[in-house]
């Protein structure tokens, strides 16, 4: 195992740092001088070589690169053009509210696709399985940008049970302002005994967390049912079978616990997409983000901030597929072999 | 190719009794056939402006209504398949032809040859498509050109990582060994046995890629980095009237109902295909020794 852990983290790290290099690649290929972009469209000459001097733009590219690896070590992740605060610092208040999203919109797909797989596995081919099968296959297949502006339109426009946009009321903020521990709200919240912040909160949460919560949750029925139908052929299944137990008892109490096996894989792999994927929910309910920090950030051309964004997400999905992994190699040896 | 009849030929009588498979299949002959005879079924020329009827609701004349500036919502949607199609068709044989190709001589090499382009695959990997096309997009005009290109960079590790694993299978079969002890060289041999016998699983997978390039294409155009005014396309119709949804429902819903209705037929057809047959390889789900579905493989940006 322990071989298995050192080569599987040496891959990672390769990988991080085949990440870094291409953000860099692409972060210089931006069209725009970062110098005219600090400095504002009237900077003087001195300005503009001032900011240049700052920024190393004047130096060779490997020197250039070298030193953003270096700042990136040691947690310069540069600073933003627009915000101008430290992009670790805008990072640091948009990612847990991603989090948070995502996190909700995870939970959501969970209870809701592992029992639907299970319906539609306990009665496959019937009807309960195609209307499951046909979901699930909705559930992929929408734009969730679309999906997005039809439930704002239709659940918080039109019959205003939820509110439009927004993470929590704003004058929530006067009222009963939040100590921030973790950065995400909701927990905060919690922990705090904030009570009025955590319900509005929640409140806002369900109809972007639904909307993202629609892949997941179709994935995660389509794989449970797969594999509780191919766990349902195997011997101890069978033996289950042959004891007298019915055959729901049979999916759920012999079939069940191997196949969540691969679910739970798929759920952390599901992960990083979800984050990414939640940009799009992010720009329509306005929620305090990721997605709407990249979105600005690029409107604006600020490569600082566009470089941040798209190596944490990258960095994510590393670590989400490390998890994976090591939690495989840890529960199946056949996965250490190779 | 004589050794092993394609499983594709022998399978399609399989593939019939499954209903949910032909009616994707179905659905994608309709989408393809609407969008290819745009031009004959559209009900107005495709920029005709009327400024008199803008944002009429849908009837007789306009069935799915006008929109902002008075042209026929129907006649866009049509026409806006082209570009969809185009889009997927063209990114899809991009990313297959080059993903396939590194994939194909990675598996049969084998050894540090293979290493080197997993390796670099594995960094493609780590942006999810959607991020490395919004850095892209920005960075290029946006534009459909610009749109497959940017999708095309992050889809065809894909492909790679599929051949590889197909092709380093095939790579052990006796036939393979055959021809290398004739004396045939590598590339033929590539050429001759690997690569046609790993086709398989990519035409599967590209039936389930479509949906995937179709909404994040789609999602592109929405953000306003993909296709551009007059160009018709479903994701950049919904982003114009996204803020006429309350008030004029019909410019925003049919759009939207196009992208889910082509994402929906090629995701159905590669589901059947899949099932029917009873591929379960596929790069991350072989390497992890499960069995999830394709789909799940490789949940979509």
């Amino acid at each position: 195992m322990l071989r298995y852990l050192a080569r599987r983290l040496g891959q990672a790290l390769l990988v991080v740092a085949g990440v870094v290099v291409l953000t860099f690649a692409v972060m210089r290929v931006v069209p725009g001088d970062p110098a005219v972009a600090f400095a504002g469209p009237k900077a003087t000459p001195e300005q503009l070589a001032e900011a240049r001097e700052r920024f190393g733009l004047d130096d060779p590219l490997p020197a250039q690169l070298l030193a953003y690896v270096r700042d990136l070590v040691t947690g310069d992740w540069g600073i933003s053009l627009r915000t101008r605060q430290p992009v670790r610092d805008d990072l640091a208040l948009a990612f847990p509210a991603s989090l948070e999203l995502v996190g909700a919109a995870l939970l959501l797909a969970i209870a809701v696709g592992i029992p639907l797989g299970v319906l539609a596995a306990r009665y496959k081919t019937k009807f309960p399985d195609f209307g499951v099968r046909l979901g699930s296959m909705l559930a992929v297949s929408v734009p969730v940008f679309w999906l997005a502006l039809a439930l704002q339109t239709l659940f918080a426009g039109a019959l205003g049970w939820f509110p439009v946009a927004g993470e929590y009321d704003a004058e929530l903020d006067t009222t009963s302002p939040l100590t921030l521990w973790t950065n995400i709200t909701a927990v905060d919240a919690l922990i705090t005994g904030n009570w009025p912040i955590l319900t509005s909160t929640l409140h806002h949460l369900v109809l972007p967390a639904l909307v993202v919560a629609a892949y997941p949750a179709g994935v995660i029925a389509q794989m449970t049912r797969a594999a509780l139908i191919e766990e349902a052929g195997q011997d101890h299944a069978r033996m289950g079978r042959a004891l007298g137990f019915g055959e729901t008892s049979v999916l759920t109490r012999f079939a069940l616990r191997p196949a969540l096996n691969p679910v739970l894989s798929l759920i952390a792999l599901v992960f990083a997409y979800a984050l990414v994927n939640g940009f799009l929910v992010e720009a329509v309910f306005n929620w305090p983000g990721l997605g709407r920090y990249a979105a600005e950030s690029i409107r604006s051309l600020d490569t600082p901030a566009i470089a941040g964004v798209t190596l944490l997400v990258a960095l994510v999905y590393v670590l989400a597929n490390l998890v994976v992994d090591l939690l495989q190699g840890l529960v199946d040896p056949r996965v250490r072999a190779r | 190719m004589t050794h092993h009849a394609p499983p594709l030929r022998r399978s399609l009588p399989r593939l019939l009794p499954d209903r949910f498979a032909a009616f994707g299949a179905v659905l994608i002959v309709l989408v393809v056939l609407a969008a290819v005879l745009a031009p004959w079924l559209a009900p107005y020329p495709l920029d005709e402006v009327r400024p008199l009827e803008r944002l009429r609701p849908p009837s007789a004349e306009h069935w799915f209504g006008t929109d902002q500036v008075g042209r026929d919502v129907l006649t866009r949607i049509l026409y806006g398949g082209r570009t969809s199609l185009f889009i997927a068709a063209s990114v899809l044989a991009v990313s297959a032809l080059a993903g396939v190709t590194l994939g194909v001589v990675a598996g049969y090499a084998g050894g540090w040859l293979r290493d080197v382009i997993m390796r670099v695959t594995d960094i493609f990997l780590a942006f999810p498509a959607l991020l490395l096309s919004l850095a892209l997009a920005v960075v290029l005009q946006p534009g459909v050109n610009t749109v497959i290109l940017a999708i095309a960079v992050t889809w065809w590790p894909w492909y790679t990582r599929l051949s590889a694993s197909v092709a380093a299978s095939i790579a052990t079969r006796p036939y393979v060994d055959a021809a290398r002890c004739l004396g045939v060289p590598a590339p033929l041999i590539i050429l001759r046995h690997v690569l046609p016998n790993s086709l398989t699983p990519v035409l599967v997978q590209l039936s389930l890629d479509a949906g995937g390039v179709i909404l994040t294409a789609a999602a592109l155009s929405y953000l306003g980095l993909g296709a551009q005014e007059p160009t018709a396309e479903w994701g950049l119709m919904v982003q114009q009237g996204q803020t006429l949804f309350t008030t004029n429902w019909w410019v925003v819903t049919f759009p939207g109902l196009a992208i889910l209705l082509t994402a929906f037929a090629f995701n159905v057809l590669g589901e059947g295909l899949r099932g029917a047959l009873d591929i379960r390889s596929g790069g991350a789900r072989q390497e992890r020794a499960t069995q999830e579905p394709a789909s799940a493989e490789r949940p979509r940006p």
